[in-house]
């Protein structure tokens, strides 16, 4: 290949979703033979990069060239006809049919028409084989497999579509660490045979034995591309922080009072092999904030405390006593009093077509009702209160809640929450894909809830308002909690560093979790 | 999926506001019952008589209470496919225990909702518990309810008259010149009404049929929430089976068989989403006159079974592909 | 090789039915009074199997032909209707000299396949849901139905109606035969063919199919059609039993029904995705079993559809064990 033209070159790409600015600009040049990483904290644009490249969404500007020709995407085939292939996170495999099946399924061997079964069989075991995944039986079906299997048939799937260039997102979150080392054999020989790889990954020592060079991005930008080596972790870091801080943060607590009795307690909590020996507590008064890469086990954890999870381990004690939760409306009970703003507002938080005013009230209608019958002048007095309380932006009650805009949908999804005074409130990413205007206003929020009183869990992805809103931070890391950062020790460095399980020297091991 | 709420453009918007408030399902409906009438009363001067439409009235309301419990089962997402037998069971264990001398007689019409409200306790639980599809479960319970039956009315000559307070119900007149059928189902769409919008278990209908997810994160107790709401559904198959064997003075084996797709397609064409979440009470009445009336007229302009069924078909699938349509899957 | 193993784990649900179906099938020739008189003789197991096999038949074609539907996560409620519209046509036209009866066979199958494809049309195009419509569509039929057979009469090509209705070498039941050509010339090349994988694929998960670049609406378009089809040679089978045709609505809300409890016992499930037209066929076969059991037993047959009732209740929990496995409950619902 001509050393002048790379294989395929992105420039100036831009693509904006709502307000928000994904990808602002961004270069990147991809080398045949050789393995590309892509480095960045949560929203820094990765997944909306691979996500244009694969022809999963199209940019809004730049020009994408491939061997020197402009190319666009308009489907994930075409991306895949033109040897773009990508392993999304999210796995692509079809549950009941078997590996083999799904391996070919885009373009299965044809004998007379009909799928040529034996031929089918030979490509998957040589894809298998490829993939060094030959313990994975061709005719077992996908749904019978672990996660850890079904990613590695995802893998022998891409590779059997001869791609020019592959895209892995996070490829080896779910695999073994024997999987893992089979990989990159794998990925190494791949590039050995002139194949471009595009690795991301969260985890810094894959970077370091995998990638051949390395483009760190910010705030939808490639900041630096190097060569893999040149830089060490803390430098690395230094690349991913620095984002613009436009947030004002309320006040924090000064003092949290040590003695006072928490009112939510976990002690050694687990979940299948989500969740491992997890200990925390929460004093009134007190924001706890969740740090962590994304998917190391946080929304898992709030789902276990909110009675969700079935078969957990450890107890869990609420004002110092013992007690158990198996459903939601356990956990909301007044003797409890739980909260959850859950993960995605659209399926968990809200029935989206029905009217703001339904919505509102759904989680308290027991205390607006005398009995099962709804006192209806009580519900409006509540929701008035409500939407004044949260300055919710509606044109009335009456209309459906999926007409608002996603920051006042997501203050109904509070407010609906706060009509039933809880005690305890878990957040699970409250301000994800929402306006800043409205993510101030709940940060305030948090606080006025805490002030007076409540315990406030606080799960996001976004450190900045780790930073600004935590009083403390625990940053969990494959299902465990791995540091906790107190006070002036919440920095971003420290929260990128103990996030990707490095230490750097600033950030003080955790103690213990519990006191 | 569309943010926007108010599309005001076009011709609704010369429309009285109170219509362009309501379901465009709803005022559809509405609007084809008035063009039947029409067409009907060009056809003969009676279809617009005050007789007429109570005759009229009174045979849907067979349909509207099945109806009812049809639309509560269908706005949490689900079917239910027992109605037939349900039914059937109703008519014959409450003219069972009417055998039973007085006593008989008066526990005779809650002894046959008893047994409907058992057998949609059936659903309820396999629905609900062992989440099984509702296409599934309802099927089986049919079956059962069936095989019941059958035992019951072949092996013990039975009593298949229906009692006099079940006449009553069905063809009295409480009111003069309203039949008692109207008023049950009146009474029963009041209650339904009022159960879907002023009760927390009609909130939660509507929210387990939107998202059961959400609803359960919401707190609520969604498995109860479910199987009740089977259990009125077999309830009031039991009631339309009361009333249809105070009509017909007996109760027979394949009476409910007529009344399985009436009742979706009432709800259906009533505006109500096969997915569940959405849909009016106004909407099923709607429904329910509009098949009603369709199979009336039909019958006297004298168009045979055959024409009859295909109009019915047709006016369904043009109906549902007006207003009835799925959002197309994007990306 | 462990290659059994994984074929077992796919057609387990096929296998199960065929196991019940043996077993069932067993209890009810050993008992049956006409080998308790004779023995087990070759004339006898013959007739017994004969008579078995035109009452199985007639629902194994239906519930095939919901299975195909089924499997791509739809349900076809107007199979019954088809499979007695085709029975009324019938009735008019498989009669005269065999070019005549030979088109009027053709007649027929065309019919059935229309009725499949309006279904798809109605499903894919328009955008209804699938019970919606085919309660609608069923209606539809039965009223063309009626159109043709306002009375039961008609009459059926007798020849052809003895052939295929008899038995082979005086042993075979034809009608068995017949079945298993349907299966070899619609289900074995369906199932092996790319539509065939993308009606499973799509009822497995569309969303993946789509991703996969899989052709969804060619895939349900020809489930749909191929389901019409198959009801049609019930219908012909139908009238070759009983050289008549009539539109009965009982009938065909009852094939209705029975090919969704066949297509359950089968091992199909309506969550789309799994299972083969094969374990239907034998789904049906037992669920018929079932219902003759009784028979042989000398039970009063009243309590035939309760015994059905009841075995089909307890079929439809055994699928329900998996949900003790569940550790997240926000997977209850899906």
């Amino acid at each position: 290949m001509d050393e002048a033209i790379p294989l395929f070159r992105m420039e100036g790409v831009s693509k904006r979703y709502g307000g928000v600015r994904a990808l602002d600009n961004a270069d990147l040049t991809v080398t045949a033979g050789r393995i590309h990483a892509i480095l960045g904290e949560n929203g820094a644009g990765k997944s909306t990069l691979i996500k244009i490249m694969a022809g999963v969404v199209a940019a809004d500007g730049g020009r994408m060239t491939l061997e020197g020709r402009e190319v666009s995407f308009a489907s994930p085939a075409a991306a895949n006809q033109a040897g773009l292939v990508c392993i999304f996170q999210e796995l692509s495999l079809i549950p009941e049919l078997s590996v083999a099946d799904n391996i070919v399924i885009s373009d299965p061997p044809k004998r007379f028409g009909l799928i040529d079964r034996r031929a089918q069989r030979a490509i998957a075991e040589e894809a298998l084989k490829r993939a060094g995944a030959d313990d994975i039986h061709p005719q077992a079906l996908v749904k019978d497999l672990p996660l850890s299997r079904r990613q590695m048939v995802e893998i022998a799937k891409a590779l059997a579509r001869k791609p020019r260039i592959l895209i892995l997102d996070e490829a080896t979150s779910a695999l073994t660490a024997a999987d893992v080392t089979r990989v990159f054999q794998v990925l190494k020989r791949q590039r050995a045979e002139g194949l471009a790889l595009l690795y991301i990954s969260h985890r810094m020592h894959e970077i370091a034995e995998l990638a051949d060079e390395c483009t760190v991005f910010r705030n939808g930008k490639n900041v630096a591309t190097y060569t893999a080596g040149t830089k060490s972790d803390n430098e690395v870091v230094e690349l991913m922080i620095g984002r613009e801080y436009s947030h004002v943060f309320p006040p924090k607590l000064a003092t949290v009072a040590k003695d006072k009795t928490p009112i939510l307690e976990a002690r050694r909590l687990s979940w299948t092999d989500r969740l491992k020996d997890i200990s925390l507590l929460v004093r009134a008064g007190e924001v706890v904030g969740l740090g962590g890469l994304d998917g190391q086990g946080q929304r898992e954890l709030l789902l276990a405390l909110f009675g969700v999870l079935r078969g957990c381990s450890g107890d869990l004690l609420v004002d110092g006593r013992r007690v158990s939760i198996n459903s939601p409306s356990a956990a909301k009970s007044a003797a409890i009093g739980m909260a959850l703003i859950p993960e995605d507002r659209k399926t968990e938080g809200l029935m989206l077509p029905m009217t703001v005013r339904d919505n509102l009230s759904f989680a308290a209608l027991d205390r607006v009702s005398h009995g099962t019958i709804i006192d209806t002048a009580e519900e409006s007095r509540r929701i008035d209160e409500m939407i004044k309380l949260l300055a919710i932006r509606t044109a009335g009650t009456a209309i459906p809640v999926g007409a608002l805009s996603g920051g006042n949908q997501q203050k109904v999804v509070i407010a609906k929450w706060l009509m039933n005074q809880p005690r305890i409130i878990l957040l699970n990413d409250p301000t994800r894909g929402i306006d800043v205007g409205t993510k101030q206003e709940i940060y305030q929020l948090l606080r006025k809830l805490a002030d007076a009183g409540a315990a406030i869990l606080f799960y996001s992805t976004d450190y900045d308002e780790l930073i600004g809103c935590c009083d403390r931070v625990l940053v969990l890391y494959d299902g465990a909690v791995r540091r906790e950062l107190v006070g002036a020790e919440i920095t971003e460095r420290a929260l990128i560093a103990s996030a990707l399980n490095i230490q750097t020297g600033e950030a003080v091991p955790m103690a213990a979790g519990v006191s | 999926m569309s943010e926007t709420a108010h599309e005001g453009s076009g011709w609704t918007s010369r429309l009285p506001p109170f219509i362009r408030r309501m379901d465009p399902a709803v005022v559809t409906a509405f609007a084809c019952i008035v063009v039947l009438l029409l067409l009907g009363s060009l056809y003969s001067r009676n279809f617009l008589s005050l007789e007429y439409l109570l005759q009229q009235l009174k045979v849907a309301s067979f349909l509207g209470v099945i109806a009812t419990g049809m639309m509560l089962v269908i706005l949490i997402g689900q079917i239910d496919l027992s109605v037939p037998w349900v039914v059937t069971t109703g008519a014959m264990m409450a003219s069972f225990a009417s055998s039973f001398g007085t006593a008989g007689v008066i526990l005779g019409i809650p002894f046959g909702i008893l047994c409907g409200v058992l057998l949609g306790l059936l659903n309820g639980l396999g629905v609900a518990y062992l989440r099984i599809p509702s296409m599934i479960i309802t099927l089986a319970t049919n079956a059962v309810a069936q095989g019941l039956m059958v035992v019951y009315s072949g092996g013990f000559s039975p009593k298949d008259t229906a009692s006099a307070p079940m006449r009553y119900l069905a063809t009295g007149f409480l009111i003069p010149g309203l039949p008692n059928a109207v008023i049950v189902w009146a009474i029963i769409g009041a209650l339904a009404v009022f159960l879907l919008a002023r009760t927390t278990f009609g909130r939660s209908i509507y929210g387990i049929g939107n998202r059961e997810r959400a609803a359960y994160l919401s707190g609520i107790n969604t498995r109860r929430i479910v199987m009740t709401t089977f259990a009125i559904s077999g309830g009031l198959a039991a009631v339309g089976g009361i009333l249809l064997a105070g009509y017909a003075s007996k109760a027979a084996q394949s009476m409910g068989d007529a009344y399985l797709l009436p009742s979706i397609a009432a709800v259906v064409l009533g505006g109500t989403s096969i997915l569940g979440g959405r849909g009016t009470y106004l909407g099923t009445v709607a429904g329910v006159i509009l098949i009603t009336l369709l199979q009336s007229i039909l019958s006297v302009m004298q168009m045979p079974e055959a024409g009859r069924q295909i109009v019915y078909g047709v006016v369904i699938v043009a109906m549902m592909l007006l207003y009835g349509r799925e959002r197309l899957v994007r990306q | 090789m462990r290659d059994w193993r994984f074929w077992f784990a796919e057609q387990r649900g096929t296998l199960l039915a065929v196991a019940i179906f043996v077993v069932m099938f067993a209890v009810y020739i050993v008992n049956h009074p006409a080998i308790a008189n004779n023995g087990f003789t070759v004339a006898t197991l013959s007739n017994v199997g004969q008579t078995a096999a035109n009452k199985g038949v007639l629902l194994a074609f239906v519930a095939m032909a919901q299975a195909l539907v089924v499997i791509t996560a739809g349900i076809d409620l107007s199979v019954g209707m088809t499979f007695t519209l085709t029975n009324c046509l019938a009735s008019w036209i498989v009669v005269g000299d065999p070019l005549s009866t030979a088109l009027g066979v053709v007649g027929v199958l065309a019919a059935g396949a229309l009725c499949g494809a309006i279904n798809g049309a109605i499903v894919i195009f328009g955008r209804l849901q699938p019970i919606v419509t085919t309660i609608a569509t069923g209606a539809i039929y039965y009223g063309v139905a009626l159109l043709l057979r306002p009375f039961p009469g008609g009459s059926v090509n007798g020849d052809l109606a003895d052939l295929l209705t008899g038995k082979v070498f005086d042993v075979f039941p034809a009608s068995l035969i017949v079945l298993a050509l349907v299966v070899l010339v619609v289900w074995v090349p369906f199932s092996r063919s790319v539509t065939g994988r993308a009606a499973y694929a799509v009822g497995s998960s569309e969303v993946a199919a789509y991703m996969s670049g899989v052709p969804v609406r060619r895939a349900k378009f020809v489930a749909y059609t191929l389901a019409g089809l198959l009801a049609s040679i019930g219908g012909l089978f139908l009238t070759f039993f009983t050289y008549t045709g009539e539109a009965a609505l009982a009938s065909g809300n009852t094939y209705t029904l029975f090919s969704i409890a066949a297509v359950v016992l089968g091992g199909v499930s309506l969550f789309g995705g799994r299972g083969s037209a094969i374990g239907a066929i034998f789904g049906a076969l037992a669920f018929r079993t079932i219902g003759d059991l009784l028979f042989v037993f000398n039970l009063d047959p009243l309590w035939q559809p309760l015994f059905q009732g009841v075995v089909l209740m307890i079929a439809v929990s055994l699928g329900a064990f998996g949900l003790f496995r569940v550790r997240n409950r926000l997977e209850w619902f899906g």
